[in-house]
C-alpha cells in the first residue's frame, strides 16, 4: 500500500478545547507524554520551522520510532494523513490524522554540532543543534525518573527522528534533495497516540540551511483528550 | 588492492548472523557470491559503541539516498567509519531497514529449528539484536541499517519499490575501516524482496591491510564534506 502524498487534511478539533498548549521557542527542547487515544497536534506558527522530533513507548523507551519501519510498512519516504508512526518492535505508536501542509520528512535526521562541522565548516562545531537539545532533554528526563520504572535516558536513545514540515524529496537516481519549503504560518499536522507514548521534540536552531530562511521560528503543540474526536476521522 | 595479500576469508551462510571488529587500516569485501544476496548491516566505534552509523548524517552529507563507490559511512560524530573504495553493484539500500519476526511469519509462513535445523528462517531484526547482545549491546543500539546489494527505487510521490535487477553473481563491494568499526552483519532477506519463496543467499567475506587514505583519496575529495569528515576522522587518533 502507498499513500497519496498531498493528502491534505484538516482536523475538526477546536484549538479552545484543547487540555494542553505550549509554545515551544525555537532552540528548545520539549518532552511530554501523550496518553493513548489523545490528539497531538504541532503548529507551525510562521512557517518552514523544523520540528525535530522522536517518539517513545511510554512502557518500554527502548521499543522507539524508527524511520526505516515506518517507511517500510507504508511504502513511502513521506509522512502525511494516514500513516502510521512504526516502532523497532513493530509498534503502531501514533497515526497521522491531519495534515495542512502534506509531506513530512524522516530520513534528514536531526542537526548536531559534529554533523555541521561536516556538512557546513569546522568552525560550526559551537553553533546550537537540535542533538543537544534532544539529550538534554532525555538525560533531564532520565535523571528525575520521567518513566515510573526509573529508566535511564541518554545518547544511545537519540534515533532517527521526524522532521515536521520539513521537505527533503529523493530523486529515481538515488540523491536527497533540500528543497524549499511547502509550509506556511499556521499549517499543522495531527496525531493519534495508539499506545502511550513519549514525545520529544527538539525545535531546530539551525541557522546554516535556508529551509526555514535562516530564522528559527517557535512551534505550538497542542493535546486534546482522548475521545475529543470521532475515531473515524469522519467529518461531523 | 588486490596486492595486499587476503588476511582471512569466510563465507557467512544463507541467513546467519556474523560480527566482527573491522581494524583501521583494514579493508573488507563483500561479495553476493550467488546474486540476490542481501547483507544487513551496523556500525559501532568499537572503543565507544555510543558512537554508531548515523543514516540520516550519511544520506545529508553527501546528498544521496544510495550508497556506492566514492561515498562513505559517518558516524553520528561527525567521523568517517568506512569508506566505500569499490563496488560493482553500483547501488546498496541505506533505507529499507530489516525484516522482524512478524514480517517473516505473514511473508513466509512459520519454519522452527525443530523441524528444519538451521534452514529456519531467521529475521534482520532478531538477527541483528542476538549479535548485538554478543558485544554488550542492545535494542537501545539497533539503529538504521545498511542493506548491500539491495536496491529500492522512489517514485515522485515518495512511494518505494523493491527494484530486482542489482543482483548480479559476483557483485563485490570493499568497506575500508577508518576506525576500528564493530560490524554487525546479516544474510537474512531484504524486507522488501518481493519473492514469495524464502530465499537467503550466503555472502563471501574477504580482509585485506590496506594503505591509509591519502591527500587524493576518491573517497575524500568526492566532496567538501568528506575531507571535513577525513579530517575529523584522522584529529580523532592524535
Amino acid at each position: 500500500m502507498s499513500l497519496v502524498p498531498s493528502a491534505l487534511l484538516h482536523s475538526t478539533l477546536d484549538a479552545g478545547h484543547a487540555a494542553y498548549r505550549h509554545v515551544i521557542p525555537a532552540g528548545e527542547p520539549w518532552i511530554h507524554e501523550i496518553r493513548a487515544g489523545e490528539y497531538f497536534r504541532i503548529v507551525d506558527l510562521h512557517g518552514n520551522q523544523a520540528v525535530d522530533t522522536l517518539f517513545y513507548n511510554a512502557h518500554d523507551y527502548a521499543d522507539r520510532y524508527s524511520a526505516q519501519d515506518t517507511i517500510r510498512t507504508q511504502a513511502n519516504l513521506y509522512l502525511t494523513t494516514g500513516t502510521r508512526l512504526i516502532s523497532t518492535g513493530g509498534t503502531v505508536l501514533l497515526t497521522i490524522v491531519a495534515d495542512t501542509c502534506g509531506r513530512h520528512d524522516t530520513v534528514g535526521g536531526a542537526c548536531s554540532n559534529e554533523s555541521n562541522m561536516v556538512r557546513y565548516a569546522i568552525e560550526k562545531r559551537y553553533m546550537h543543534a537540535c542533538r543537544s537539545s534532544f539529550l538534554k532533554a532525555v538525560m533531564e528526563w532520565g535523571h528525575r525518573g520521567g518513566h515510573p520504572g526509573g529508566l535511564e535516558m541518554d545518547k544511545r536513545d537519540i534515533a532517527s527522528n521526524i522532521n515536521f514540515f520539513m521537505n527533503v524529496p529523493v530523486t529515481p537516481e538515488g540523491r536527497l534533495t533540500f528543497e524549499d519549503g511547502i509550509s506556511e504560518p499556521g499549517k499543522y499536522v495531527e496525531m493519534r497516540a495508539e499506545t502511550d507514548v513519549l514525545a520529544l521534540i527538539s525545535n531546530c536552531p539551525q541557522l546554516n540551511n535556508p529551509c526555514n530562511a535562516y530564522n528559527p521560528t517557535p512551534v505550538e503543540v497542542l493535546i486534546w483528550d482522548a475521545g475529543s474526536r470521532d475515531p473515524l476521522g469522519r467529518e461531523p | 588492492m588486490s596486492q595486499w595479500p587476503i588476511l582471512w576469508e569466510e563465507t557467512v551462510q544463507p541467513a546467519a548472523s556474523w560480527s566482527h571488529v573491522l581494524k583501521r587500516g583494514t579493508s573488507l569485501r563483500i561479495t553476493d557470491v550467488d546474486g540476490g544476496a542481501n547483507a544487513g548491516a551496523l556500525f559501532y566505534n568499537f572503543e565507544c559503541p555510543a558512537e554508531r552509523y548515523n543514516m540520516p548524517d550519511t544520506l545529508k552529507a553527501q546528498h544521496i539516498a544510495r550508497l556506492t563507490k566514492g561515498f562513505v559511512l559517518y558516524s553520528d560524530m561527525g567521523r568517517v567509519l568506512c569508506s566505500i573504495t569499490e563496488d560493482t553493484a553500483g547501488w546498496h539500500d541505506p533505507i529499507g531497514g530489516c525484516s522482524s519476526r512478524a514480517l517473516v511469519l505473514a511473508k513466509y509462513g512459520e519454519a522452527r529449528y525443530q523441524e528444519h535445523r538451521n534452514e529456519y528462517y531467521c529475521n534482520g531484526h532478531d538477527s541483528f539484536l542476538v549479535e548485538l547482545g554478543k558485544w554488550g549491546l542492545g535494542a537501545r543500539d539497533l539503529t538504521a541499517n545498511v542493506n548491500f546489494f539491495s536496491r529500492l527505487d522512489t517514485a515522485a510521490n515518495g512511494a518505494i519499490t523493491f527494484h530486482g535487477g542489482n543482483r548480479e553473481p559476483g557483485s563485490y563491494v570493499e568497506l575500508r575501516a577508518e576506525m576500528n568499526v564493530l560490524t554487525i552483519l546479516n544474510t537474512c532477506p531484504h524486507p522488501l524482496d518481493p519473492s514469495e519463496k524464502y530465499n537467503p543467499k550466503p555472502v563471501h567475506l574477504s580482509l585485506r591491510r590496506v594503505e591509509a587514505p591519502g591527500p587524493d583519496d576518491p573517497c575524500r575529495l568526492s566532496r567538501p564534506e568528506n575531507g571535513r569528515g577525513f579530517t575529523l576522522t584522522e584529529r580523532y587518533f592524535l
